[in-house]
């Protein structure tokens, strides 16, 4: 059963810079032979411009994976993950090298794929299934069971636009997750929803990586890719840097993030960060982390408080939303998670206002080390994600003293709150 | 003995060949309850590269993928006329329109020759497939851009889409066509054996509106300008079309490069097929279908040539 299920040699994707492989046209045509003589002078500026520059979204990648095996990328963002995946998945072609993959594949790129809002479910179900590569008679077959992992059999026969946003991504999860390819490609899907949700398509992960299936799993969640993957695949840069054990490249991983300084500084602008989700209603526009003593910092002492500040600006009206933290461990997993709706009141958001919120963090918490913020913001009743980002910025927590003056780092859990101890 | 292994070999290597189109592999084998079908076939294989200089027509995964087209029609009919209160209604009010207005000024004001038809149903006949092809190009046109979210989220042959768009639009021109027939009973306009020619002008007209379907569909995912040029193409398109007028009113000598519109063609033979009056000119009809070819056989290199990468650009 060695087989090889993909085997990729010497693969790559280049794109042309700001444009990407746009104009393959009559333009194109003229204007490669009128600047021929100039190009080598303009190749030297490239760097800021128009001209022939290129970039290697992927290069030179070469990996092979064993039938049955489960596959986990990483790598930060632009890494070249998802276009290893597109490639894969067919979806676009490479510019060079080959793949081979064996047996039928499957991809899920994201949730809902080819789901229509004027369609009901019932009718939605048999479009995405197609879409996805599912057989008519293997839809109707499966269709019972994916209506009722899915939970909306009362509203089947409603059109989708009428659905909540949660509703529609559990449909959209339970049909991808009724797939039966050989060959299953996942992208990050478990990104989005609430953490039931996410909870139960990680099972569904685990239960079809159980069933035989080859997986290529590319996640953010370090603690998702050790927990299921066997394997891993660390790319940087576009190119392979690491192919090992899952825990071999999550660890390897985990080292080498050093945060641009942007992120690690006090305080961070969140304008113009690509990394986010959601429907971009209410945007967050800066955080800072601020001491007492009105420093803004990234570096805190283990038994010092501190204060995460808010700036948000709402595109449109949107009814009562939270603002969500969830703190990360260096190798993505979830410590804590504190909502503000927990102690302050829920408002509205409303079209062109500005917002801020801050959050006091409680001292003699964290273990020293260095941990990642996750930031939302969700709607109070319907948990629809406005704005999110996975590692918004990163701070470290230090030895400091204690409150006893023991090294909290010498102990094994993240959380070492102080609880009350009495003798008797 | 001998010929007959031979002949086994054979069927053997064919199965294999179909089992090497990927994904939506052939749906005979997915008996219910059974593995998935391409366990019990063997593997298949997908070799991923660079494209190649070399561009044919995978015709066989686009057969194999024939479940999938059912779906797109299905989704753009399904969708065209929801929320709306007339629905399908607007197949025959929007004709009807169109055809008391040129009725009016181009019939009784203009006073333009109708080859001795009443020229409501001289109309009517040409309007139909010209109706049919204006909406399936459009179509067609828009179908990359539209369906953007899949084509850069999923694999699957791209020209099941402008293919579907211009399948789809058959049900409007059916719907059309009883109201066709309803006039020819009041005009008592009774058809000879031409009737029988009607499917071969639609499916002239099928295919012009997939071949320019397929050119403008790729190059509107490179350049969104075409969308804006559609409408004024149609427009033109129809007017150097023997729509409102018939194609007898172009001095004979010039009558073949007039049938260079392939759209000429198909109508002054949808016209004859269901009147049964006025045969087209046999060096237009040639020529008409000649072109249909080269437009159809072009779309199809051009539309291959962007296919593979188009996920990179629309």
């Amino acid at each position: 059963m060695s087989t090889a299920a993909i085997s990729v040699a010497g693969l790559g994707k280049r794109y042309r810079v700001g444009e990407r492989e746009r104009y393959v046209a009559l333009r194109d045509v003229l204007a490669r032979s009128f600047t021929a003589p100039l190009r080598a002078l303009r190749r030297r500026t490239a760097a800021n411009g128009n001209g022939d520059a290129y970039i290697w979204a992927l290069r030179d990648v070469s990996f092979d994976v064993r039938e049955g095996e489960t596959i986990g990328v990483i790598g930060r963002n632009g890494a070249g993950k998802s276009t290893l995946l597109k490639l894969l998945a067919r979806i676009t072609r490479p510019s060079e090298g080959r793949a081979q993959v064996c047996g039928r594949v499957g991809s899920l790129l994201e949730v809902g794929t080819g789901f229509h809002p004027e369609l009901t479910g019932r009718e939605n179900v048999f479009l995405s299934g197609a879409i996805l590569g599912m057989k008519k008679k293997e839809i109707e077959r499966k269709f019972d069971e994916i209506v009722a992992f899915s939970g909306v059999e009362r509203f089947l026969d409603t059109p989708l636009k009428h659905y909540s946003s949660g509703m529609q991504l559990r449909l959209a999860f339970s049909v991808a997750a009724h797939l039966e390819p050989e060959v299953l490609l996942v992208d990050e899907v478990l990104a989005v929803g609430d953490m039931e949700f996410q909870k139960k398509c990680l099972g569904k992960m685990e239960e079809v990586t159980r069933g035989g299936r080859t997986v290529l799993f590319v996640s953010h969640n370090m603690g998702a890719v050790r927990r299921i993957c066997g394997r891993g695949l660390w790319l940087d840069g576009g190119t392979l840097r690491l192919a090992g054990t899952a825990n071999e490249c999550v660890d390897a991983y985990s080292a080498s993030v050093e945060q641009p300084d942007a992120a690690r500084k006090g305080r961070i602008d969140l304008r113009t960060r690509e990394d986010r989700g959601g429907s971009g209603h209410v945007l967050f526009t800066e955080m800072r982390l601020v001491a007492d003593d009105g420093s803004e910092r990234s570096c805190f002492e283990f038994n010092e408080p501190f204060t995460i500040v808010f700036d948000m600006e709402a595109r449109q009206t949107v009814r009562s939303s939270f603002v969500g933290i969830t703190v990360l461990s260096a190798d993505g997993t979830s410590i804590l998670g504190t909502h503000h709706c927990d102690s302050a009141d829920v408002r509205d958001f409303r079209a062109g206002t500005t917002s801020r919120i801050r959050c006091r963090v409680e001292p003699n918490l964290l273990r020293p080390g260095r941990y990642a913020l996750q930031i939302g913001i969700l709607d109070y009743a319907s948990w629809e994600c406005h704005d999110w980002m996975y590692s918004a910025a990163e701070f470290d927590i230090e030895h400091g003293t204690g409150r006893f003056g023991r090294a909290p780092d010498a102990r094994p859990a993240y959380v070492q709150p102080v609880f009350e101890w009495k003798w008797e | 003995m001998r010929p007959e292994m031979t002949t086994e070999l054979k069927v053997a290597k064919t199965e294999e060949l179909v089992a090497t189109h990927p994904e939506n592999g052939s749906g005979a084998g997915d008996r219910p309850g059974s593995l998935p079908a391409a366990l019990a076939r063997g593997p298949e294989i997908t070799v991923i590269e660079p494209p190649s200089g070399w561009l044919h027509w995978d015709l066989a995964e686009i057969v194999a993928s024939r479940e999938l087209l059912y779906f797109l029609v299905w989704r753009d009919i399904k969708v065209r006329y929801k929320q709306t209160v007339i629905g399908a209604g607007w197949a025959v009010i929007q004709p009807l329109m169109t055809m008391l207005v040129f009725t009016l000024f181009f019939g009784r004001l203009a006073k333009i020759p109708s080859g001795g038809l009443p020229y409501p149903i001289f109309f009517f006949c040409a309007l139909l497939p010209w109706t049919y092809f204006a909406n399936a190009l459009t179509g067609a046109t828009g179908s990359m851009v539209e369906n953007q979210r899949l084509i850069t989220k999923v694999y699957f042959p791209r020209v099941l889409l402008p293919m579907s768009s211009v399948i789809s639009g058959l049900v409007d021109f059916a719907i059309a066509f009883v109201l066709l027939v309803g006039m020819a009973i009041y005009y008592r306009t009774i058809p000879g054996l031409e009737v029988l020619l009607v499917p071969v002008f639609l499916l002239l007209a099928m295919a012009t509106a997939f071949g320019a379907g397929l050119w403008l569909a790729a190059l509107n995912a490179l350049y969104r300008d075409v969308r804006y040029v559609v409408p004024f193409l149609v427009q033109f398109w129809m007017f150097a079309s023997p729509v409102a007028y018939p194609s007898s009113l172009v001095p004979e000598r010039w009558r073949w490069v007039y049938g260079l519109n392939p759209m000429a063609g198909v109508i002054e033979g949808f016209r004859w097929a269901i009147t049964g009056q006025n045969p087209p000119n046999a060096a237009l009809l040639g020529v008409s279908s000649l072109a249909v070819l080269a437009i159809l056989l072009g779309g199809m290199f051009y539309f291959r040539r962007i296919e593979s990468t188009i996920a990179d650009v629309v």
